[in-house]
């Protein structure tokens, strides 16, 4: 989570270098787990990825190609300077270099991201102010109490309500299987992309919006904001001018936490609709045992995720220096 | 008569009681009115109402607010909003938060003058060369954070004066302010009203300062007026009472407190409210007195002002005790410390005579709180050497050291723990320092809160049941259930109302007879008359003089200290000599 120090000393600069190095130690930390939980496992992998049918030449033949034969540290040093030189290796399924078979799939799980991002933050901005500034009306509750709901289900239930409200039995309007054929770009299907992301920005947008309305509450109820009605200001200038900019400020850092869930969060998503992104790869790559892509699907998701993370910490940070 | 307020009263929603009821006065233009009352008292909700604004969960109910001939609280709410800041304008208790923190000064000075924003820039500039900031663009393109307290208030007055109002509502203004701040801004109060030929109303808890600023003062009491007119005339009982319990920085005289609690909202409103607690309350005060005309000259609300004014109250002017002779208790000699590398204490030295109290006197930023941190043990950087009793001391010190020395902190509603009874908050240090438990712990416990005054009844309550004086005195008893050699008070009365902060000197004067050690940390140099034998001051970081309180306060010589004491406001004390 956020965890931000502010710089009391030294400059900005310093400070977000700093955070970089942290970062740099924590994904490092990240592919090291991975690669513990993934390649050097207890047990021959190259056993329980063939099967039991599998010859002994082919096992023998496997270990080599993994290299599982060598020590633990020179498997990771290998696998590790892959990974940095650009070298993701290749698919234990097909063959193909793991870098060609994710780049359409990053594309489309960012696409999908967002996609639903770009939906989440002006949502959030009007309904938690709306509902703020309609604070105990039957809106303002209606909106409290689905959003409790909301943060109470799990991503993949609120995908097969929508599948089975919009794409079975009641409406039929839109696909309920977001399949997008390989080469194809994500938004010449938009009909498929419709569902996945209101899956994403209805999640987004419960949890945000109750933060923007809580920030907004606070903003209003502050002294600066009595301050500006007793100085003879408009309503709408108390509102948009001296209430709105702080509740905003204040919301940022959970914005960039919930970009980060967003991003993650695609991998549930995506498999409740068949999309073919970064999660649907992950789960079958986890399914056919294929180390490599297993590997680079997840390292991608947690870069990713701590790049939102950061952003959240540099919000933090700026809005405290104010 | 350019402001006429008459039957101003705002009720509670939820309770529909009164908060403030039925408040009226005149007030012609350049002059000052100070409005004085207790927490509680219904003033600062006065204040808004005068600008016919009411905090949510309120309602004003009636009453009329006059400002050149225009009825505030009859107009039509866009009306009002036009009203505010041109006709009559607000000055916050806290700039600090009243100021938009991600606004330019530029920005919030010149919105709703309804000029072009060349011309409200000037305006703002001469405003604020007015009342002593630069006018320059880097000044006005800064953020409120990047001011400090007494340019924020008078960045706040400046934007109350910038539209023009007839009338100005400051709400406690200068409280949490430096006694030489404060001056500067009462100045710039003063001078703007009078320049500009303004009303204003001063809203303060604080007499001395109303008594400074105010050409005539109401005085708030349960959300009623009980008096209105000259403090040095008072002759409600309740005034005469606030005035015999404010200490005073030229003389030492003994603080008479004010007996029971101040109403709250909902409480009994048939007859005088200040009855329950008024030592010549009788029969007829069961029915509501009148604000009528007394042989004194003011107007006050009292069935019995002719008995109290025979019954006039001398000041007990106490003599300070003789120099101590006896050994010391604690010696800090070359104290330097500091935090993060940044040094806060350049070679503080001082000692503190068995059963004194010596006053440890700075402004904000003087090094006083690093002083008292460092003498407790709480701050780990410093260098130099403290002796108590004899002893060394490390900032890690053993369990005998760190009770012998306790420490009584500034805010008693954070310094008691929410969780645990007054009884439970004194039965904890029992059983760490004595390993004291059951009936002989329960025993210490209602002793130490016996000592405090605080009634045993109230042993099982938690402290949001308590007044703010009542939890200071359980803070207290917490401390001296350790059976301390030497206390250290931390500003323990700034945060209590006058007739409270009277009970609590008088305690500590009373523990002071018995023989403890205290150093009392304070800016305030009544306090300081009052209760210190010695004084030390400090001024950024450095100990700048000592002495005995009265050599200091009487005839300092360092100039720090001669401004302190010029800038220290007193109430008139006329009355307690004429009777």
């Amino acid at each position: 989570m956020a965890s931000s120090t502010a710089p009391r000393r030294g400059s900005p600069t310093r400070w977000l270098l700093g955070r970089l190095a942290v970062g740099l130690l924590v994904l490092f930390l990240v592919s090291v787990l991975l690669f513990l939980v993934t390649q050097a496992l207890p047990g021959d992998i190259a056993r329980i990825i063939l099967g039991k049918d599998a010859t002994a030449a082919q096992v023998a033949d496997l270990r080599g190609r993994l290299g599982l034969d060598r020590p633990l540290v020179a498997q990771y040093w290998h696998w590790l300077t892959g990974v940095l030189g650009g070298d993701l290796g290749t698919s234990l399924d097909n063959g193909r270099p793991v870098a060609d078979i994710l780049a359409p799939r990053v594309l489309n799980s960012f696409t999908l991201g967002l996609m639903s991002m770009a939906l989440i933050l002006p949502l959030s901005v009007l309904i938690g102010v709306f509902t703020a500034y309609q604070r105990d009306s039957l809106p303002d509750r209606a909106f409290v109490a689905v959003s409790s709901l909301f943060t109470a289900l799990p991503a993949f239930v609120v995908g097969m309500l929508l599948i089975a409200f919009f794409a079975t039995s009641v409406f039929r309007v839109l696909p309920g299987v977001s399949n997008i054929p390989p080469g194809d770009l994500p938004w010449w299907h938009p009909a498929e992309l419709v569902l996945p992301v209101t899956t994403l920005t209805l999640m987004g947008v419960m949890y945000l919006g109750r933060l923007v309305r809580a920030s907004f509450i606070d903003a209003m109820d502050s002294e600066y904001a009595q301050m500006a009605v007793l100085k003879g200001l408009s309503g709408r200038r108390v509102l948009f001018r001296h209430a709105l900019p702080n509740a905003v400020a204040a919301s940022l850092p959970a914005a960039s936490l919930v970009a980060a869930v967003t991003i993650t969060g695609v991998v549930v998503v995506e498999y409740v609709y068949s999309y073919p992104g970064l999660g649907t790869e992950l789960v079958s790559a986890v399914n056919a045992h294929d180390l490599p892509v297993m590997q680079a699907c997840v390292l991608v998701l947690a870069t990713a995720y701590y790049v939102f993370n950061l952003l959240a910490d540099v919000f933090t940070t700026l809005g405290r220096s104010r | 008569m350019e402001v006429e307020v008459s039957g101003v009263t705002v009720r509670a929603d939820a309770t529909g009681h009164d908060i403030v009821r039925d408040i009226g006065f005149e007030l012609a233009r350049g002059s000052v009115l100070g409005v004085v009352g207790e927490s509680g008292s219904g003033k600062s909700t006065l204040a808004l109402a005068l600008l016919g604004f009411a905090r949510k969960g309120a309602t004003i109910t009636g009453g009329r607010v006059v400002v050149d001939d225009v009825d505030l609280l009859a107009l039509p709410e866009k009306e009002l909003r036009r009203a505010r800041g041109s006709r009559v304008a607000y000055v916050p208790q806290d700039p600090a938060t009243a100021l938009n923190p991600s606004l330019s000064l530029a920005t919030q000075l010149t919105e709703g003058l309804r000029l072009p924003r060349r011309e409200a820039l000037a305006r703002v500039r001469s405003l604020l060369e007015a009342v002593g900031l630069p006018g320059d663009d880097a000044f006005l393109r800064r953020r409120p954070r990047q001011l400090s307290g007494g340019q924020q208030q008078r960045v706040a007055i400046a934007m109350a004066v910038a539209p023009g109002p007839r009338l100005i509502v400051l709400d406690e203004p200068t409280t949490g302010l430096d006694v030489s701040t404060q001056a500067r801004v009462l100045e710039v109060v003063r001078e703007l009203c009078r320049s500009r030929d303004l009303a204003a109303i001063y809203v303060s808890h604080d007499l001395a300062v109303v008594a400074e600023v105010a050409d005539r003062v109401l005085v708030v009491y349960g959300g009623e007026v009980v008096e209105h007119g000259s403090l040095a005339r008072a002759a409600h009982p309740y005034t005469r009472a606030l005035l015999a319990a404010v200490p005073s920085s030229t003389h030492r005289h003994r603080l008479v407190p004010i007996p029971g609690r101040a109403p709250g909202i909902g409480a009994d409103r048939s007859g005088c409210v200040f009855a329950p607690r008024c030592a010549h309350a009788a029969e007829e005060c069961s029915s509501r007195p009148p604000l009528v005309e007394v042989p004194s000259g003011t107007l006050a609300r009292c069935w019995r002002t002719a008995e109290v004014a025979r019954s006039p109250r001398p000041a007990v002017v106490v003599d300070a005790a003789p120099p101590f002779s006896g050994d010391e208790i604690l010696t800090v000699s070359g104290l330097n410390a500091g935090y993060g590398g940044r040094q806060t204490l350049f070679e503080v030295s001082f000692g503190l005579a068995r059963g004194e109290c010596l006053a440890l006197v700075g402004e904000s930023g003087s090094g006083k709180t690093t002083m008292s941190r460092c003498l407790v043990g709480l701050h780990e950087e410093q260098e130099g050497k403290i002796v108590f009793d004899g002893q060394v001391l490390a900032p890690r010190r053993d369990k005998d050291l760190r009770r012998e020395l306790q420490y009584v902190f500034q805010n008693p509603y954070g310094s008691l723990s929410p969780q645990r009874t007054v009884e439970s908050s004194l039965l904890v240090p029992l059983r760490h320092y004595f390993g004291l438990k059951g009936t002989e712990a329960r025993r210490r416990a209602h002793e130490a809160l016996d000592r405090v005054e605080i009634p045993t009844h109230l042993a099982n309550r938690y402290p949001a049941e308590l007044s703010g004086g009542q939890r200071q005195r359980v803070a207290i008893a917490r401390a001296l259930v350790c059976r301390p050699k030497l206390l250290i008070c931390d500003e323990i009365t700034s945060a209590l109302d006058v007739s409270v902060q009277a009970a609590v000197v008088e305690l500590l004067r009373s523990l002071l007879a018995e023989g403890l050690s205290m150093i009392f940390v304070t800016h305030d140099l009544a306090v300081v008359r009052s209760i210190a034998d010695t004084v030390t001051v400090l001024n950024q970081g450095r100990v700048v003089e000592k002495g005995t309180a009265d050599a200091v306060l009487s005839s300092p010589t360092h100039p720090y200290t001669r401004s302190l004491v010029a800038a220290t406001l007193d109430v008139p004390d006329t009355f307690e000599h004429a009777g």
